[in-house]
């Protein structure tokens, strides 16, 4: 950590310049060898000290999985929770002290299966969090069963015939959820994880970023088709807030609005640019059309989905409950609460 | 010659009253109003509210019928009492599921308007039957017949208030009738009328029809000259000082504010809506202007998780459930037992398994309290003894949680929960204040912060807070080596690290206070127990030794750790009885612990022990015992 400081544009307060390292702990990193769980861990440590925000005010908290090992590797206040629960203990923490920074990171199982229930909650109530979801299709730490977002079909060792279950769209649970900041990204696209991350750690409200991330034991090139140099450009769209959706290696595709439907087609025909769906991070029914664009029928959007920065906090509601109670208070010493209600004295 | 009305009040030492009828008629409130005079006028006071789980069961049925209970006496009352001396009953149902209940020769004071062929019908009775004209049930009691809702209606004739709210107001026409019997003031109650209805929510209309009935029930009595005899009971000679009725949910959600206070931070109380807990989650809510927060979670693993996180960040963390949620618990609660973080869990126990009976109460969830967490993980596990109680009962609490740094289970029950009685209100001045251990820099800034270096005399660990400079540390659920934190599979570590906490949870009994003996300091018969059968315990063991017997009694409010005297005090009595409503969890764990003979009085029906059942079933075991070394 040099001294130089910086200034925290919202207090004025200077701030020490940090570096990723001043967000590395000691503890060694015990991820597989190739695990998309590193680039995000670098991304999350090169990103936080571009933020005007006090390293003792971060708090990371996980649940259980490979990816809940993550607090651990920052030297940052830290909780590893239990299974599924971290973002009930992320809602304690942020109750407790709203000034805290609090990042909630877990993987598919943890935060859309057992966690499930919790991840509606947080979201609708837009607590002041941000949740990273590495998404790897599969149970890594419990070595190899299918996840809540594993697709139809899958053969894993507890669906030896493959799974019967649907999986579930966690972009498009977040819309209908009613998450104020929602966005994807990919593992190893560092520079596109860090400019969704930094959005997302600035967003007041609840923000939510899917990672597709790589479990190259149990579940390799489970993203593929949507992360590498060659099938990236026809199978995933990057999404920008005023332009329009355009893509493919040479540009050459786009996604119109046809009824209620999204539809990809192709530019120079029938269709120009002018025919396109504009992206507009601040329409709720466009996100949910978009979260379902689904591989292989459609490319998948990248990058910022929905974006609402004016959405009431729960942390600001609680305290703005707590400051009315305290100004229109006639007492608030308790000794008054105890002697209310109907008293009466005993005497000798 | 003398007429009745000139006759005086006969002056009775304690009466038990009952009113009941369907739940929506009120009866609780009738309940609450007599206690609440009864306690101003300087009556000692025990109440058992007792009510269906359902808001609103069909009317007139048995499974509807709302019930409360109180003794008041001119000497001090540990329980609401066994034997009923006087029913008011508002219907044919309330009638059939509390007659039993009433003493032989007992007051039974029925609205006989509802005595009609359709509610006889509802209640199960057989077709062209009425109790009330039944010898051999009028024979036994003395049933007096009122026409309740018909004084009513036409009490309120020139109010032009609609025969449906007209109704509602027949509860206080029984209760009029009851300060009429009891020789009771009636401004208390017209004064929380006022408030309630003509102030609160802005209904004076209804307000005044409620006093109207009131007062007609007092001068029917008076006028219709109801009973020969009207009843005093005079003041209980109480400790001098300033008491107010209150009923344990709200002294435990005082006690909880009041700690928070003493502790100089803010509340998080955390909870899922559940009976008989709710009510704390209610009182709570009100107190914002005391920097409470209180959290209605998504379920009550996020409520105990919540309070976990609000811990971590510095605040007085907190939940709240009855048996089925603390099951849901468990696992976070084992959690905070790894963090090593304080929290507050309060169990408001009802009857079980499964969702068993919501609002009755029972003992049965102290193995739950004690063991059942995955792996060794021990809380520290209290218990209050009455209602007033709750309110220490829950600072003492906060206190243990933050001295040692680990979960305080509070044991309450839906007895203690709902019932009231007089509380000498507590000097808030003399609470001692509740320190916490916030380390802002490392002991040896070589090697930064360690979060698990213990406090060698209470082996807590200390509690460094998110936004403190140079203390980042991580905790987490997996095991641990002293003094970092860091993450250690070592086996020796872990049983260091088990045998640790189990020791640091052990070592709080040095803080806590002797077990006190009331009665007999030794001699023949210990009734030792727990929680809410105090009171009853209490007033059969005065009745026992007034029968020759020598008779100690106990209650045991810390129940991990144990009292460090306990073992002294069963040593000092030939028979150890633990009377619990349970199937004899407590009298296990005695019995493990010290290889003593200790005999379990169980109690299961949702409802706390009568003094008669438990003197008789004393009586019992003393017998069987002596049979068995003949």
């Amino acid at each position: 950590m040099t001294t130089a400081p910086t200034t925290n544009g919202t207090t004025g307060v200077e701030l020490p310049q940090y570096s990723p390292k001043d967000f590395t702990s000691n503890q060694d990193v015990r991820w597989c060898p190739g695990c998309g769980d590193y680039a995000v861990l670098t991304g999350v440590r090169k990103a936080l000290p571009k933020l005007a925000i006090r390293k003792e005010d971060y708090v990371f908290i996980s649940g259980i999985g490979c990816a809940a090992r993550f607090p651990y590797y920052m030297d940052t206040f830290g909780m590893h929770t239990i299974h599924g629960r971290s973002l009930c203990v992320a809602t304690g923490v942020k109750l407790a002290n709203p000034g805290l920074k609090v990042c909630v990171v877990s993987g598919d199982g943890d935060l859309l299966s057992i966690g499930g229930n919790h991840t509606i909650h947080a979201m609708r109530r837009n607590v002041d969090i941000t949740i990273v979801l590495l998404n790897n299709r599969i149970y890594g730490l419990t070595k190899g069963q299918y996840s809540p977002t594993s697709e139809l079909g899958k053969i894993t060792k507890s669906t030896p015939m493959g799974s019967p279950d649907d999986p579930v769209c966690p972009l498009s649970l977040a819309v209908a959820s009613g998450c104020t900041f929602i966005a994807r990204a990919l593992d190893i696209d560092v520079k596109l994880f860090e400019s969704v991350y930094l959005r997302a750690m600035t967003h007041k409200g609840c923000s939510f970023v899917e990672v597709y991330q790589d479990c190259n034991i149990f579940n390799h090139q489970a993203f593929f088709y949507a992360t590498q140099k060659d099938t990236k450009p026809e199978n995933t769209i990057l999404l920008e807030h005023g332009r329009p959706l355009i893509y493919g290696t040479n540009s050459d595709k786009g996604i119109v609005l046809e009824g209620t439907m999204l539809k990809s087609v192709p530019l120079g025909g029938e269709y120009t640019e002018s025919d396109l769906v504009v992206h507009d991070e601040t329409d709720r029914q466009l996100a949910f059309l978009l979260s379902q664009m689904r591989h292989p029928q459609m490319p998948e959007p990248i990058g910022v989905l929905y974006c609402d920065p004016n959405h009431p906090t729960y942390d600001d509601a609680v305290q703005e409950q707590m400051d009315k109670a305290k100004a229109s208070a006639n007492s608030t010493d308790i000794r008054q609460l105890i002697n209310s209600g109907e008293t009466w004295e005993v005497t000798e | 010659m003398t007429t009745q009305a000139q006759m005086p009040p006969k002056t009775l030492d304690a009466v038990v009253i009952r009113f009941c009828g369907d739940s929506g008629d009120g009866m609780q409130l009738a309940g609450g109003e007599f206690t609440t005079t009864s306690a101003i006028f300087g009556n000692d006071i025990a109440t058992f509210p007792d009510f269906p789980a359902e808001i609103r069961a069909p009317r007139g049925t048995t499974f509807g019928v709302s019930g409360f209970q109180l003794q008041f006496a001119s000497h001090e009352v540990f329980t609401p009492g066994d034997r009923v001396n006087a029913l008011f009953a508002m219907n044919p149902a309330g009638f059939k599921t509390n007659i039993e209940d009433v003493e032989v020769g007992g007051l039974v004071i029925v609205n006989e308007d509802e005595f009609n062929e359709v509610n006889l019908r509802k209640c199960g009775y057989p077709e062209g039957y009425n109790p009330l004209n039944d010898d051999q049930i009028t024979s036994a009691r003395h049933i007096v017949r009122v026409p309740m809702s018909r004084m009513t209606r036409e009490a309120l004739a020139d109010t032009g208030l609609g025969a449906k709210d007209a109704d509602r107001c027949r509860n206080m026409f029984a209760l009029g009738v009851a300060y009429w019997v009891y020789q009771r003031p009636l401004d208390a109650t017209l004064r929380h009328i006022e408030t309630e209805y003509g102030i609160k929510k802005g209904r004076p209309e209804i307000a005044e029809a409620n006093s109207i009935v009131l007062k007609a029930g007092y001068h029917f009595g008076e006028t219709a000259e109801l009973l020969a005899v009207k009843y005093v009971v005079p003041p209980a000679k109480l400790k001098p000082g300033k008491y107010r009725r209150i009923d344990g949910n709200s002294a435990t959600a005082l006690g909880f504010a009041a700690a928070a206070q003493k502790a100089g931070k803010q509340l998080v109380y955390a909870s899922y809506p559940i009976t008989p807990a709710s009510d704390v989650l209610h009182a709570l809510a009100r107190l914002k202007h005391l920097g409470i927060k209180t959290f209605q979670a998504e379920d009550e693993i996020a409520a105990v998780c919540a309070a976990i996180g609000a811990s971590f960040a510095g605040d007085i963390g907190i939940t709240g459930t009855s048996g089925p949620g603390l099951c849901l618990k468990a696992e976070a609660l084992g959690l905070a037992v790894m963090y090593e973080l304080p929290l507050v869990v309060l169990d408001v126990q009802r009857a079980g398994p499964s969702t068993g009976m919501p609002t009755k109460t029972e003992q049965a969830d102290l193995f739950l309290a004690m063991f059942g967490r995955a792996g060794e993980s021990p809380c520290i596990v209290i218990a209050p003894n009455s209602p007033a109680n709750c309110f220490d009962t829950a600072v003492e609490a906060v206190r243990l949680a933050t001295r040692h740094m680990c979960p305080v289970i509070i044991l309450s029950d839906a007895s203690i929960a709902n019932g009231a009685e007089p509380w000498l209100l507590p000097d808030y001045d003399a609470i001692e204040p509740i320190e916490s251990n916030h380390p802002t820099e490392p002991k040896d800034p070589a090697i930064g912060y360690m979060p698990y270096q213990r406090d060698p005399e209470t082996l807590a660990r200390p509690w460094a807070l998110p936004g403190t400079p140079g203390m980042e540390h991580r905790i987490g659920s997996l095991e641990k080596s002293e003094p970092a934190g860091a993450v250690s599979y070592d086996p020796a570590n872990h049983e260091k690290m088990v045998r640790t906490r189990a020791e640091k949870v052990q070592r709080a009994a040095k803080w806590l206070p002797p077990l006190k003996v009331e009665g007999d300091q030794s001699g023949e018969v210990l009734l030792l127990g727990w929680g809410s059968t105090h009171g009853a315990i209490l007033t059969a063991g005065a009745r026992l030794r007034a029968s020759g017997l020598t008779v100690g009694c106990a209650n045991l409010r810390y129940l991990n750790p144990m009292p460090t005297n306990l073992k002294d005090v069963l040593g000092r009595f030939t028979h150890v009885i633990v009377p619990e409503n349970n199937t004899g969890q407590l009298a296990m764990l005695i019995r493990s612990r010290f290889l003593i003979d200790a005999v379990p009085l169980g109690k299961i029906q949702g409802r706390s022990f009568g003094v008669d059942e438990l003197v008789a079933g004393v009586r019992a075991i003393l017998h069987d015992r002596k049979e068995a070394t003949k």
